[in-house]
């Protein structure tokens, strides 16, 4: 009970912090206007694509589009690499900063635990991530009311699951890298660099390659949502992102604490 | 209500705390003086379980700051060096955010808030930019959030630093104010503050404990050694002589006096009083004594005289010039 009513309070003064600056409003602009932005060229695109599939019905045959795999996956895919460029700005500041205000030295002398200031910050971006998820989803509920044939919320809401993972894992390395620095910048900066090569890892998936390769490759971040995205729930990526989390936050964690006795 | 046993707080190489012991008894206010750099902040910060101690071990209300720090942090309220604002917060969120995690119960918190808001008297800033308060203002803000859970101990890391006059003279009267509920522990390199606040004094050098009393029998105790003055009619070659034969002196320094007088500073052994003496064998040697009378030593001097130990086995407690850093 304590547990949660600490975390709580952590969550809430983050989303002071969010909000009390300019970050939490910079990332909803850039999120709902690349969110709008991809959902209008993708969903354009789809129009062009489905009319030439209605001519070619005409003439007999022709493949039947459906929403979720030609609009929404494509959508939520770019979007994942959208919040890959995003997340380090909702992160870098978590510990960071409070190591150069030296306010963490009022959060390690309350009576909190480690885990809970490490789960509290954690939650509060992620938080702010699902707020984020929201507003963009709004971008496709007219898709509900004015197709011809309605996209199915089922694959729709395991796409918005797989973003939801992939940024989990993002925000749990960020806070990583923020316990390490001082300075936002270097934490931001590097928690950028850190997400970019866990990206381009992945792109060594290749069916000719090593078995090194191969297992880089399983570690690329963004080679698991491509099936939830569709609609396949794999329990496998499931847990390959909630593994990516929990590592993360186990090291920010061990961060915080050997810190102490280096201090 | 505090009991620290050899504490010592090494880092690498370099001890920063070396074998420190002393208790504080509930309702002491106990002062903690030092030069820059004698481990001051580095035994506050054990005791309020933000460093764990390399050896030895601290007790807070009870409870080991090592093996239950969150029974301690509950009973511990701390000011560190420079107070933990957030610069974003309006001063109202940010205590009530403080209450949260100091664990104040949902029902009691506005008034633990209203009262701290009041002893420290922030109100008028309550809800203002704690980024845009003035540096007594935050110093307050401060050290309202360390009374917040109306804390049995109290230990405030040099509350004064920094501020202008008056802002020192209100946050000592503050922290009077507080005497009696809580147990403190502050630490200060400014002297007078101690005499003013505290009922205890611990004198810390490069890490160890020095010196620990009260601050008047601090004084007190160091008299002797602060030296004498001493002025008679005569020759000051001949009259030197004399006084160095008297038990006890250790140190002496002729200084020319007014008129065929001469006056001599003197330094006798710490706790021996050789004002019998020294009369007698002047008066017997056939000068004229014409005033004899102790130079107390101030806390400023009893503070350099302890912790410039090197400079003053050379020339004992003759003007130490200067305090390590």
């Amino acid at each position: 009970m304590n547990a949660l009513r600490n975390i709580g309070a952590i969550v809430e003064k983050e989303w002071r912090h969010y909000f009390g600056s300019p970050i939490a409003y910079v990332a909803l602009f850039v999120w709902t206007a690349l969110f709008g932005g991809f959902f209008y060229l993708v969903f354009d695109r789809f129009l062009t694509v489905s009319q030439r599939a209605m001519q070619q019905m005409e003439l007999g045959g022709g493949p039947k589009l459906s929403l979720n795999e030609w609009v929404i996956a494509q959508v939520l895919h770019n979007m994942a690499v959208v919040a890959l460029f995003l997340a380090p700005m909702l992160t870098m500041r978590l510990f960071a900063e409070e190591k150069r205000q030296g306010t963490i030295e009022l959060l390690a002398t309350s009576p909190l635990t480690d885990l809970q200031i490490v789960l509290g910050k954690f939650f509060g971006a992620l938080s702010l991530y699902l707020v984020m998820l929201a507003t963009g989803f709004v971008n496709f509920l007219p898709l509900w009311y004015y197709a011809t044939a309605r996209p199915e919320w089922r694959p729709a809401l395991s796409g918005g699951l797989a973003l939801l993972l992939v940024g989990a894992s993002f925000i749990a390395l960020g806070l990583f890298v923020s316990t390490l620095t001082r300075n936002q910048i270097v934490a931001g900066s590097l928690t950028f660099g850190l997400l970019l090569i866990l990206w381009i890892v992945g792109w060594m998936d290749d069916p000719m390659a090593g078995p090194v390769a191969k297992a880089l490759a399983y570690l690329g971040l963004m080679n698991h949502v491509e099936d939830m995205m569709k609609g396949i729930i794999d329990l496998k990526d499931v847990v390959f992102y909630l593994s990516v989390t929990g590592f993360g936050l186990f090291l920010a964690l061990q961060s915080v604490e050997s810190q102490r006795w280096r201090a | 209500m505090i009991e620290v046993e050899s504490l010592t707080k090494r880092y690498g190489t370099h001890t920063a705390v070396d074998n420190v012991s002393f208790r504080v008894q509930k309702g002491e206010i106990l002062g903690f003086l030092g030069p820059n750099g004698a481990g001051k902040t580095t035994t506050m910060r054990i005791l309020a379980c933000y460093l764990p101690p390399t050896e030895g071990t601290a007790r807070v209300a009870g409870y080991d700051v090592f093996e239950q720090p969150i029974e301690v942090k509950r009973r511990l309220g701390y000011l560190p060096e420079t107070p933990p604002l957030y610069a974003d917060m309006q001063v109202g969120t940010y205590l009530d955010f403080v209450a949260k995690i100091k664990g104040v119960p949902s029902a009691s918190r506005k008034a633990r808030i209203d009262e701290a808001v009041e002893k420290c008297r922030i109100a008028d800033v309550r809800g203002k930019h704690i980024g845009k308060l003035s540096k007594g203002y935050r110093q307050r803000v401060g050290l309202a959030q360390a009374i917040l859970h109306n804390p049995d101990v109290l230990i405030l890391d040099e509350p004064t630093a920094g501020l202008d006059p008056k802002q020192i003279i209100e946050t000592r009267e503050l922290i009077k104010g507080l005497r009696g509920e809580h147990t403190i522990i502050l630490s200060t390199h400014i002297l007078p503050e101690v005499s003013m606040t505290c009922t205890r004094v611990l004198i810390i050098n490069k890490g160890r404990v020095v010196a620990e009393d009260s601050p008047e029998a601090l004084t007190h105790r160091l008299k002797g050694a602060a030296g004498l003055r001493l002025e008679a009619r005569g020759e000051t070659g001949p009259l030197f002589d004399a006084i160095r034969t008297v038990p006890g002196v250790v140190s002496l320094k002729p200084r020319t006096g007014p008129g065929g007088s001469a006056t001599f500073e003197i330094e006798a052994e710490a706790g021996r009083d050789i004002r019998a003496d020294l009369a007698r064998t002047v008066v017997q040697r056939g000068f004229e004594l014409l005033g004899l009378e102790q130079v107390g030593m101030s806390l400023e001097e009893i503070f350099l005289h302890l912790t410039t130990t090197d400079a003053a086995q050379e020339t004992p407690a003759a003007e130490p010039t200067e305090v390590s850093a």
